[in-house]
């Protein structure tokens, strides 16, 4: 197989072994960028000399007998809502369009720290809000299995690039499903680990307290490693988990004979492809074949998620896009003769329809006589949702569900209706309301040649046995179809 | 009469204060003091995307301090919001701020009115961040004339401190005391430099009037900008005057944000509640709760001096002083000090204190020395004075020439009676001859004294006064002349 | 529906300092309306006695000590700025 197909921990072998250099690396995946980037739209911004004079620098050092971290040499896309000193980074938004940050997000200190290879800075809907990556003031990123489609979002650069073979693996986002989503519709493997384990220092704020960064790679083994590099206390984010953190990789284990896992009911019914639903079926069957013990479980308040959601995520997300005012940063409209009215045109100018449609609908939440009809009851039902899945993890080990209800849909399909759009994340978000950790792996194609996800949900900070079950039901599945490009 | 008799003002403060801390509220960018612009800024007081903030814990710490030190509840349980709101000095246009659980509540201040006492309740302390400074492009640098305006980073993420009263005071002299008051506090807890030029202690108030008997207080304008003691009670004044006018011409005070002008002295319009703001005040999503533990109340506790009230307590069972003496010299740091040093030296505090609040205040007062601590006359030297007016080497009204020239010199008491030759004459021989002369050349009145008339016992004193040029000592020449012809 | 009236669009807008061409009112209306209307169900549920919980896994008490940490360049501060005037970030007339 080419190498930029290869897995990062296979890299890391003919890496260490010297059966390949970092440059060489480095060159085929920008080679294979050069191919498909057009189709794809994955990028908003590729690093090609900084690489590779990194990957020189990195093939010294390995030359030189230098420890070598996991990530060492190995070329990864980062989502352009983390910040990187000196690097654009627009949030696909034409108002940060020039935005050039004066620091790295403690993500990116952790990965140049281990010399990692910076390709570019991935596309994605605007300050990631959305579910199609269509929202992108730099056009719509297409999905490698059907250009025709969508590769899902808000994450849906990082994703097509790793499915595409342009990254070996990549840094998303996700804030109601924006890792495991696009994942899941580009037939890849998407990691969201619990709220506070990964930094957020330096990720562009959506909505504070769901927003979470994760891997993106081809297989659970990577996603083990890439969280192993980024995740860890950050005395600069003050939701930041202090606690020991184990080894990702050390739960790799092809074994979950006597795993207890659930299927919310909540998250099977209305909505669901049957293609998908047929798929999630075949995957529970071969965890009881394993000797997983396998049970229906009814989670009720699972039905208010989606409500809970867009109110929540708009309303913090009105009051973290503020600061896009054109006095310190980014775009302004300089013909505005007055203050207020700079304020008015910059943002209506620099904002797509989506964002500011959030804003409305989050200001709107908050503001005089709603705050307790929405935004405090919002607060309250996420409660009861929270309390729910941890009754329900004191019988389960892990949730299964699908990932996305659907395959992924034609582009332009779901721009008209924003509720339709809204509904492509109804399994993802219960999980971000309740901070917890949830993998997306791939578990076959459709009959038109699509992939189906299916969704690993664990306790808090119980990674352990999301990686467990994900890496044993990825052997058990056996996807190894990649998109014809 | 004047028509204001007939109304009593209702006024509440609103008080910023800027701590003296090393870092900002939540970054680790030094507080600056006049220094280049934007000198002192990071992405986290930039607001740059993807920055987060971090809670400075000494500015928690003096928070504490100050709502211990009015007397607050401190809560258990506080945590911070977001207050929405667009101008161009706040670097996320949201300010980092306390809203429902406040770190302090239900405190009081009391002020001591001369006549009277009044207890100013606290309605909350909370913890936020200050803005940074515009500065207006234009000759005025005032921003209705300037045609742009340019924003200086450096005073941004500073830890601010509001203090909030009920609507307690009932004057503008109440208001006035309330702020000096409160500022002497933080001053003696050290938390601020409380430098209203600067701007590191601001005010704004809350004012309604309504006739003396009417139970229902009438509707509050809110005044900015009154950022001096002086300010502050003619704001007042000329607001409560126009509230009056208003009220008295039959029309109705209408709920609305007024700015003082100093120039002008008087309050103009800024926006009236139908415009007012919306905050959209909701949980700072990132940042986590605070619970105050016990442990660092008592810590806290223990930073804390001796405040006026209290010391003013000690001074009366300590000192024997009166209750009015008290407050007086315990308001102010340094007269308390300077006070307890001289009872060191002399064990007459009456004595002292009457020294310190008459004579010596009023020579301040003229000369505008602002603190007892840079006058040139110290503690020794008062006391030394002050015992030789006891031992009769001079008069009372001689020590008073004296001081002034303490005062104004520094000199040893000693050195300036010895160089003016002031000492009495104490020495009965002396004296004994002198009176022996008036008695001579005075018949008449030894034999009215003799006779029982005790007029003439005064004017033999007279005499001796002025034989020896006022330096003999009343008491003792009145013990002689008795002695030799009584 | 009708939860949501063009005024209220105007009022919302103007808080989030959005300009919004009159043309577009309606269409937005309609939509927050759609939204706001499928959101408005949260109302149903009973949350008698929930308190909400300030973050999911409990941490309190994060607190920096008072050290003086890394401050950027005015340069650096100025270099993203739209507009500048001696230094500082400059706006336009504050109206
Ligand atoms: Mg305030
Ligand atoms: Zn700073």
């Amino acid at each position: 197989m080419e190498t930029y197909y290869l897995t990062a921990h296979e890299l890391r072998d003919k890496l260490d072994k010297k059966e390949i250099s970092s440059t060489e690396l480095t060159k085929s995946s920008f080679g294979r960028i050069e191919e498909v980037e057009d189709r794809i739209n994955s990028f908003i911004r590729l690093e090609k000399e900084r690489a590779l004079s990194k990957a020189k620098e990195v093939d010294s050092l390995i030359a030189s007998g230098e420890k070598v971290e996991e990530l060492t040499g190995i070329p990864v896309a980062v989502k352009d809502n983390i910040c990187t000193k000196n690097i654009t980074t627009t949030c696909a938004s034409k108002i940060l369009k020039n935005y050039v940050p004066v620091y790295n997000a403690t993500v990116v200190e952790k990965l140049e720290s281990r010399n990692y290879i910076l390709l570019g800075k991935s596309n994605m809907d605007e300050f990631a809000m959305g579910s199609s990556s269509e929202n992108s003031h730099f056009g719509p990123v297409k999905n490698p299995w059907d250009i025709e489609r969508v590769p899902g979002g808000s994450s849906g650069g990082p994703a097509a690039s790793v499915a595409s073979g342009e990254a070996i693996c990549a840094l998303g986002s996700d804030t109601g499903g924006s890792i495991r989503q696009p994942a899941s519709l580009c037939g890849i493997v998407g990691l969201k680990p619990t709220y506070g384990l990964v930094s957020r220092y330096g990720l562009v704020a959506f909505a504070s307290s769901l927003d979470q960064i994760g891997p993106l790679t081809r297989d659970v083994e990577d996603s083990a490693l890439v969280l192993n590099a980024i995740c860890g206390h950050d005395k600069n984010d003050s939701t930041s988990v202090n606690k020991e953190i184990p080894d990702y990789r050390s739960f790799l284990k092809d074994d979950i004979k006597g795993l207890k896992i659930g299927i919310p009911s909540e998250l099977m019914v209305e909505g669901i492809d049957s293609g998908v639903r047929q798929r999630v079926d075949k995957v529970i069957k071969m965890a009881e074949d394993m000797g997983a013990e396998v049970e229906e479980i009814s989670i009720p308040s699972l039905k208010h998620a989606l409500s809970v959601y867009y109110i929540i995520a708009p309303s913090e997300a009105s009051s973290n896009l503020s600061r896009y005012d054109g006095v310190r940063y980014g775009y302004r409209n300089k013909e505005a003769p007055t203050l207020r009215k700079m304020y008015k045109k910059t943002r209506a100018e620099g904002f797509g329809d989506e964002v500011k449609r959030r804003i409305m609908i989050g200001t709107y939440c908050l503001s005089a006589g709603y705050y307790d009809e929405f935004y405090e009851k919002a607060r309250r039902v996420r409660t009861i949702i929270i309390n729910d899945f941890r009754k329900a993890f004191e019988k389960f080990d892990v949730l299964l569900s699908p990932t996305s209800p659907t395959t992924a849909f034609k582009i332009g399909e779901r721009m008209e209706d924003p509720l339709t759009m809204y509904l492509s994340d109804i399994c993802t978000i219960p999980v971000n309301l309740a901070g917890l950790p949830a993998a997306s792996i791939p578990a076959g194609l459709s009959k038109d040649g699509l992939p189906i996800g299916v969704q690993v949900i664990g306790d808090a900070l119980r990674e352990d046995n999301v990686l467990r079950a994900a890496y044993s039901l990825e052997k058990a599945i056996g996807f190894k179809d990649l998109p014809e490009l | 009469m004047g028509k204001e008799s007939k109304y009593e003002s209702v006024i509440g403060l609103e008080t910023h204060i800027e701590l003296n801390t090393e870092t900002k509220m939540f970054c680790g960018c030094r507080l600056s003091f006049g220094d280049e612009k934007n000198t002192h800024t990071c992405q986290v007081c930039l607001g740059h995307p993807g920055s987060l903030p971090v809670t400075n814990r000494k500015a928690v710490e003096y928070a504490a301090k100050i709502a211990l030190a009015l007397n607050c509840r401190i809560n258990k349980y506080t945590i911070f919001h977001r207050k929405n709101y667009f101008y161009p000095d706040m670097p996320k246009n949201y300010q980092i701020s306390q809203y429902d659980i406040p770190l302090g509540v239900e405190g009081h201040l009391d002020i001591n009115m001369g006549g009277y006492v009044r207890r100013v309740g606290i309605t909350r302390v909370h913890m936020e961040e200050d803005t940074g400074k515009l500065l207006h492009t234009g000759s005025t640098g005032r921003i209705s004339e300037s045609e742009a305006s340019a924003v200086d980073f450096n005073r941004a993420g500073t830890p601010l401190i509001e203090v909030v009263t009920e609507p307690d005071m009932r004057s503008p002299e109440e208001a006035r005391e309330y702020m000096i008051n409160l500022r002497n506090l933080i001053l003696f807890l050290g938390v601020s430099d409380c430098s209203m030029e600067e701007g590191s202690m601001r005010c704004d108030a809350n004012v309604s009037v309504k006739e003396k008997a009417a139970k229902k207080i009438g509707t509050k304008t809110e005044i900015k900008n009154l950022n001096s003691f002086r300010f502050l009670q003619r704001g007042l004044e000329y607001e409560v005057k126009r509230q009056v006018d208003v009220l008295e011409s039959g029309g109705r005070v209408r709920q609305q944000t007024r700015h003082y002008d100093n120039r002008s002295g008087t309050t103009k319009t800024l926006r009236s509640k139908e415009e007012a703001h919306d905050y959209r005040y909701f949980p700072e999503p990132d940042l986590v709760p605070i619970y105050v533990e016990d442990k660092m109340i008592e810590e806290v506790k223990k930073t804390i001096p001796e405040l006026p009230s209290e010391k003013a307590k000690r001074f009366e069972s300590e000192y024997g002083l009166t209750g009015e003496d008290c407050v007086f010299l315990a308001n102010n740091m340094d007269m308390a000090d300077y006070f307890e040093e001289s009872c060191r030296h002399y064990d007459n505090p009456k004595n002292i204190a009457n020294w310190i609040m008459g004579d010596f205040s009023a020579l301040m007062n003229k000369n505008k020395v602002e603190s007892i601590r840079k006058s040139k006359v110290s503690p020794k030297n008062l006391c030394k004075m002050l015992e030789i007016v006891d031992e009769g080497k001079i008069s009372s009204k001689m020590a008073k020439s004296v001081f002034e020239e303490m005062f104004e010199t520094g000199r040893d008491p000693g050195d300036i009676i010895e160089s003016r030759g002031l000492k009495q004459i104490s020495d009965e021989g002396l004296l004994g001859s002198v009176i022996d002369e008036v008695i001579s050349e005075n018949p008449e009145p030894v034999e009215q004294f003799r006779g029982g008339k005790e007029k003439a016992l005064s004017f033999l004193v007279g005499k001796v006064m002025a034989k020896t040029k006022g330096k003999a000592n009343p008491q003792l020449a009145v013990k002689i002349i008795k002695e030799k012809i009584g | 529906m009708g939860r949501i009236s063009r005024d209220d669009v105007r009022y919302v807008a103007k808080l989030a300092e959005l300009d919004i061409e009159d043309e577009e009112i309606e269409k937005i209306t309609s939509q927050l309306d759609k939204i706001l209307d499928y959101v408005a169900e949260v109302s149903r549920v009973d949350t008698e006695g929930i308190t909400p919980l300030p973050h999911i896994l409990d941490i309190k008490n994060v607190l920096r000590e008072d050290v003086p940490g890394e401050s950027i360049t005015p340069e650096a501060a100025l270099k993203n700025a739209p507009d500048e005037s001696d230094s500082g970030f400059k706006v336009p007339k504050i109206d």
